[in-house]
């Protein structure tokens, strides 16, 4: 067990080097950064005294291990455009998304789940086609549709949510809350719809097949013959046996939350990392681009992790198996 | 009065192309602490029958005829929970794949003492304690240690040996036993079959076995019901049907006596196969394949009839009206 998690750890770091690596390339390559940093108007000189500082005379490796060594630090560099540092735009822009992905995610959650399990057991209910057919809609309509759709009714045509912005949000220390006041909830109900509608659908269907699958299970149908209740069956045994693939795919997705909030960010104009990341391409903004890149990995590596030390939780035959694979 | 008492019991199958009929009117009884064994060729509809019994025929089969008693009361048009307080409680049940029945993600003392509260009045520590005696009634070394054991820490035959403990906590009067060796091993067949037997014997249950196995049979049971295509060729007690088959096809059965762990399939002397389902012959199902069949097996449809030895057989030959041709 010791063995696996530390060796998943390894993984974990591994990827995320790789991902520097390729965001240190972008960093250093896409453009001049003296070129970037000075007018057009100064000498040769200055340039080359700005070369010498800011260390780009030094071996290729000792550059990226500079540049490791601050990422680690949480330090990118200075926005261009912004002409701040990249470390604090990023801390005043996270709190923003990391809310609208949870909020996301818990919606996506607490509806696809059990919804996933109603349509999984009542299979050939009429309420179950309808909630089926439904949940197609969700997947086939992409997120900036339904971010307009939902726009075009609740703000415009009734009038009774916020189009843009974040409302009303409270600071604590450097972390700024939409969940505090009433003009927050408002605000970021409709982004955390949108964000959420694809996955909750896919948790949904996800749930459901694997409930159809599970309830064929020999064991499940010992579990009936041994006279449990019907919500031993289903919730007991059942469900907890759809949860391995359901954790995988729920953990994959808050990744890809993080990263489909670029769309509902711009749609919706939520100050967080995405619509910076957006703004941050259209002026060639290279460190914003790379810490982007870097935070994004990060957030992925960290979630993958998780999901994997989950699995030792849900099921007891991989704390053998994984065990064993890890040669331990 | 017996135990179980199952009565032109009618299993069917709607299907696009019509109704498939699985079991086609079956009667068979079990008495208090009997052994009957049920053998027939894969696809004779033991399973179907078994199924039934247990109330978990699965949708879209539906039980469309007959009816089934325990103790006297019928069974087979109970509400749904009605039917599952019966269920483990007064019928137990062991599936096809023992491997595979109980659940990976919970210990197997964590599955026993769920059981046992399902059905009883027991508290959480005395259902534990009553599993474990359980647990090493059934054979589990150092059971108290192995109680908080998952599945897959298991063997084959030990899991098999905890799914019968599963089956027999709540003292059930009779089990329902589909197949409970084909998955295993052939060398620790012989030895599960025993210890069912032996546990069935100890606490008065009775068991309807159903197997392929003929040598199973010879072994453990008291009765036997012999089913082709759906319905009972034959049936009577294991010494006279092993011995003094009047059933064509029993007789083809048992051409030669195989030992425990050898499937009957493969000593079948009989040419040809059991139909399928949308393809039963009118007449005696059998008459394609039964070296004796005359004109009226191909027309008319024999039903259980005493014949001239001890057992009953589906079989115009012991007809006293046919007069033998
Ligand atoms: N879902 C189903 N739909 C239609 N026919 C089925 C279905 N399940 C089983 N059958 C048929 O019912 C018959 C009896 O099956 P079963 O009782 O499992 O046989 P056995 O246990 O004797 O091998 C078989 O011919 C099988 O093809
Ligand atoms: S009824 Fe006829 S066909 Fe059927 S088993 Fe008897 S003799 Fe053979
Ligand atoms: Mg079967």
């Amino acid at each position: 067990m010791l063995a696996y998690v530390i060796q998943r750890v390894f993984q974990s770091l591994l990827v995320m080097v790789v991902v520097a690596f390729a965001a240190f390339i972008v960093f250093n390559f896409v453009g001049d950064p003296v070129d970037n940093m000075l007018g057009q108007e100064t000498s040769a000189e200055e340039r080359e005294e700005l070369r010498k500082d800011l260390g780009l005379d030094d071996p290729f490796i000792v550059q990226f291990g500079r540049f490791v060594t601050n990422a680690v630090h949480g330090e990118f560099g200075i926005s261009y455009r912004l002409q701040r540092p990249v470390a604090d735009l990023i801390a005043e822009r996270m709190p923003a998304t990391l809310e609208l992905v949870a909020l996301s995610a818990v919606l996506a959650l607490v509806f696809g789940v059990p919804l996933g399990v109603f349509t999984g057991i009542n299979r050939s209910s009429w309420i179950s086609q309808l909630i089926l057919i439904v949940s197609l809609v969700g997947v086939s309509l992409p997120t900036f549709v339904i971010g307009i759709l939902l726009i075009y009714i609740f703000a415009v045509n009734m009038g009774v949510l916020p189009s843009f912005g974040r409302g009303g949000v409270v600071e604590i220390g450097w972390w700024s809350t939409s969940f505090l006041t009433v003009a927050g909830w408002q605000a970021i109900i409709l982004p955390a719809v949108t964000l959420s509608l694809f996955q909750m659908t896919l948790i949904l269907r996800l749930v459901r097949s694997e409930m159809l699958e599970v309830m064929r299970t020999d064991y499940i149908k010992f579990a009936r013959a041994r006279g449990l209740t019907d919500r031993a069956v289903n919730f007991g045994h059942a469900l907890r046996n759809t949860l391995v693939p359901v954790i995988t795919i729920v953990g994959l997705n808050i990744g890809s939350l993080v990263a489909f909030s670029i769309i509902t960010e711009t749609v919706f104009q939520w100050p967080g990392m995405g619509f910076l990341f957006i703004q941050a391409v259209g002026f060639a903004d290279v460190p914003v681009m790379a810490a982007y890149l870097v935070m994004i990995a990060f957030v992925f590596v960290m979630i993958n992790l998780i999901v994997d030390l989950l699995y030792f939780v849900v099921d007891p035959r991989l704390r053998a198996d994984k065990a064993v694979a890890a040669g331990n | 009065m017996a135990l179980l008492e199952v009565r032109n019991l009618r299993v069917e199958f709607p299907t696009r192309r019509g109704v498939l009929v699985a079991v086609d009117d079956i009667s068979l009884e079990i008495s208090e602490g009997e052994v009957l064994g049920v053998v027939g060729e894969s696809g004779a509809g033991k399973s179907m029958t078994g199924s039934a019994i247990i109330g978990l025929l699965e949708p879209p089969g539906r039980i469309a005829g007959g009816e089934i008693r325990l103790e006297g009361e019928r069974i087979d048009n109970l509400p749904y929970e009605k039917m599952r307080r019966i269920r483990g409680a007064k019928i137990g049940a062991i599936f096809q794949d023992p491997l595979t029945s109980l659940n990976p993600l919970y210990t197997i003392g964590r599955q026993l003492v769920e059981t046992i509260t399902t059905h009883t009045d027991l508290s959480e520590a005395d259902a534990r304690a009553h599993a474990i005696d359980l647990l090493s009634e059934v054979g589990i070394p150092a059971a108290e240690r192995r109680f908080d054991s998952y599945p897959h820490e298991f063997s084959g035959g030990m899991r098999q040996r905890v799914v019968i403990a599963l089956a027999l906590c709540v003292n059930p009067r009779l089990i329902v036993a589909d197949e409970p060796t084909t998955a295993l091993d052939v060398s620790i067949q012989a030895q599960i079959i025993a210890l069912l037997k032996r546990l069935c014997r100890d606490h008065g249950t009775a068991v309807m076995l159903i197997t392929h196995d003929m040598g199973v049979i010879a072994e453990t049971a008291d009765r036997v019901a012999v089913m082709y295509a759906g319905r009972i060729a034959e049936v009577g007690t294991v010494r006279d049907v092993v011995k003094h088959a009047k059933h064509p096809y029993t007789e083809g059965l048992m051409g030669s006596i195989p030992l425990v762990g050898h499937d009957v399939e493969r000593l079948t002397q009989i040419e040809g196969a059991m139909p399928r389902l949308t393809e039963i012959p009118t007449g005696c199902a059998f008459n394609p394949r039964c070296p004796k069949a005359f004109d009226r097996c191909r027309t008319e449809r024999p039903d259980l009839l005493q014949t001239d030895g001890a057992t009953q057989a589906a079989c115009w030959l012991y007809d006293r009206e046919t007069a033998y041709v």
